[in-house]
């Protein structure tokens, strides 16, 4: 155990996932659940964007993306939703369980580097939490940027994730939030209609605008498309893919998206390089 | 009040962009200002296509009411938007319901009128055309992507 207190470096073999304890689970939806776990040596250094390999004993290990603040390293905190065996499992854990922690693995969203541009965030359905890291660290900046847009869809308005924190943010005087759903009865207020119709609707000057989207494969394409046809440079738009994973840092192949290995070159890439991929079956 | 005559509003709009200055004060004389209140009925399925509308401020849902189970909002329209192309096909019926969600102003073109200056102006009638269509096609693109329930799969 003598690695565990050091800080978490080269030192650690990548294969070898680390114990970290289970402090919080917070169920945020019906499916979906944020887990806040515990680093052994009390720091969790990642960029937003970046995923960890997440191992349930005996079950086995899933790519989660970090949806936590970078400014507080002392808890991995990490927003999950159930769809099969290995993210079922982990909302199984109790405080106090031990889950296994493989990273933080990935390319991050590259926001330090849009300084000085209006910043776009689009998001879908469960992608808004590999977003929200992004998302505090450009709050935490406010001063370096222009304007900044939230744009986030969901099915109904029970499936809006973070829906307090969509809130906060949208009280601010210096972003916009603006959320849509595919479906409602009167009780919602909101707008109705897919995320891409917001582009249209928000404040931002596209020709300086850097967007940064996540959600279902489908979802970016169309929201990439309708960016770069606001005006969006396609390498001012970045995007976070998706491929079952192994290994997590580019020896078994798994990840393979054409010529790339999104575990190693993504998860995030710029939309100019992916775009035309997106639209081929079975890539 | 507005101080702005209709025509220039029109002329800024990018939905009548490029029209000549003719055409915009033909349409400027078919279109009136109007306001709703919140939670207002603009108007009723089934109903008379009478007016289209370019909202101007505000929100607006299209409604559905399915049996048994209420009304059901199947898009939300903002300002800046087109409300309503029925007007534009026969039988001219409202095929949704309209409702104000907000406080909503918008410059009201009157179906008639709107018809009338399209038989006789066959240059105007497809400039219109060209931009309904545009609009319908817009429409029918974010209705597909409601329907592929793109939040579903994946992440
Ligand atoms: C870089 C990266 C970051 C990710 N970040 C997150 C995250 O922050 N939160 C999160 O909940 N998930 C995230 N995922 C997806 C997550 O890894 C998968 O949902 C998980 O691997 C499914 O494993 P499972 O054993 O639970 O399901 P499996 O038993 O492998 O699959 C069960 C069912 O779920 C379907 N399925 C498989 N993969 C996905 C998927 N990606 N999304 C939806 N259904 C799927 C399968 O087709 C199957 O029908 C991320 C994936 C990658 C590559
Ligand atoms: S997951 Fe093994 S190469 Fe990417």
């Amino acid at each position: 155990m003598a690695l565990l207190a050091e800080p978490r470096t080269a030192l650690l073999d990548p294969m070898e996932p680390v114990p970290f304890r289970v402090r919080g689970i917070r169920d945020e939806l019906e499916d979906t659940f944020t887990l806040e776990l515990e680093p052994p040596n009390g720091r969790f250094e990642f960029a937003p964007g970046q995923y960890t390999m997440l191992y349930s004993f005996g079950i086995g290990e899933v790519p989660i993306s970090v949806s936590g603040d970078a400014s507080r390293p002392s808890r991995l905190v990490q927003t999950i939703r159930g769809v099969g065996a290995v993210t079922r499992a982990l909302r199984n854990v109790r405080p106090g369980d031990v889950v296994g922690v493989r990273g933080p693995f990935g390319t991050p969203w590259p926001v330090d580097g849009a300084t000085g541009r209006d910043i776009v965030f689009v998001a879908g359905g469960i992608g808004l939490a590999p977003l929200r890291p992004a998302i505090y660290r450009v709050l935490e900046r406010r001063d370096h940027y222009g304007q900044v847009v939230v744009l986030y869809g969901a099915r109904s308005p029970r499936e809006l994730l973070f829906a307090e924190e969509l809130q906060d943010w949208g009280g601010r005087f210096d972003v916009t939030v603006l959320v849509t759903v595919d479906n409602a009865d009167r009780a919602w207020y909101g707008s109705v209609g897919v995320v891409t119709k917001l582009v249209p609707r928000a404040p931002y000057e596209p020709q300086n605008a850097s967007a940064f989207v996540c959600g279902p494969e489908i979802m970016m394409r169309f929201a990439g498309q309708e960016l770069e046809s606001r005006g969006v440079a396609p390498e001012q738009i970045f995007v976070s893919m998706e491929r079952n994973m192994k290994c997590g840092v580019g020896f078994c192949g798994h990840c393979q998206f054409a010529t790339k290995l999104v575990c190693r070159d993504g998860p995030v890439f710029p939309f100019s390089e992916v775009a035309r991929l997106l639209t081929v079956r079975e890539v | 009040m507005r101080t702005v005559p209709i025509a220039d509003l029109l002329t800024a709009h990018p939905f009548f962009g490029g029209m000549s200055t003719p055409a915009i004060q033909v349409l400027a004389s078919c279109a009136s200002e109007v306001e709703f209140a919140a939670g207002s009925r603009i108007f009723k399925e089934g109903d008379p296509a009478d007016a289209c509308f370019l909202l101007t401020a505000g929100n607006v849902a299209l409604e559905i009411v399915v049996p048994g189970r209420g009304p059901h909002v199947v898009e939300t329209l903002h300002s800046g938007e087109i409300l309503g192309w029925s007007w534009l096909f026969p039988p001219y019926r409202w095929t949704f319901d309209a409702q104000a969600l907000t406080a909503t102003s918008a410059i009201r073109f009157d179906a008639e009128a709107l018809r009338a200056a399209k038989a006789a102006d066959k240059e105007l009638g497809y400039e219109l055309m060209t931009r309904f269509a545009q609009v319908l096609v817009d429409r029918l693109q974010a209705t597909r992507l409601q329907l592929l329930d793109i939040y579903g799969t994946a992440r």
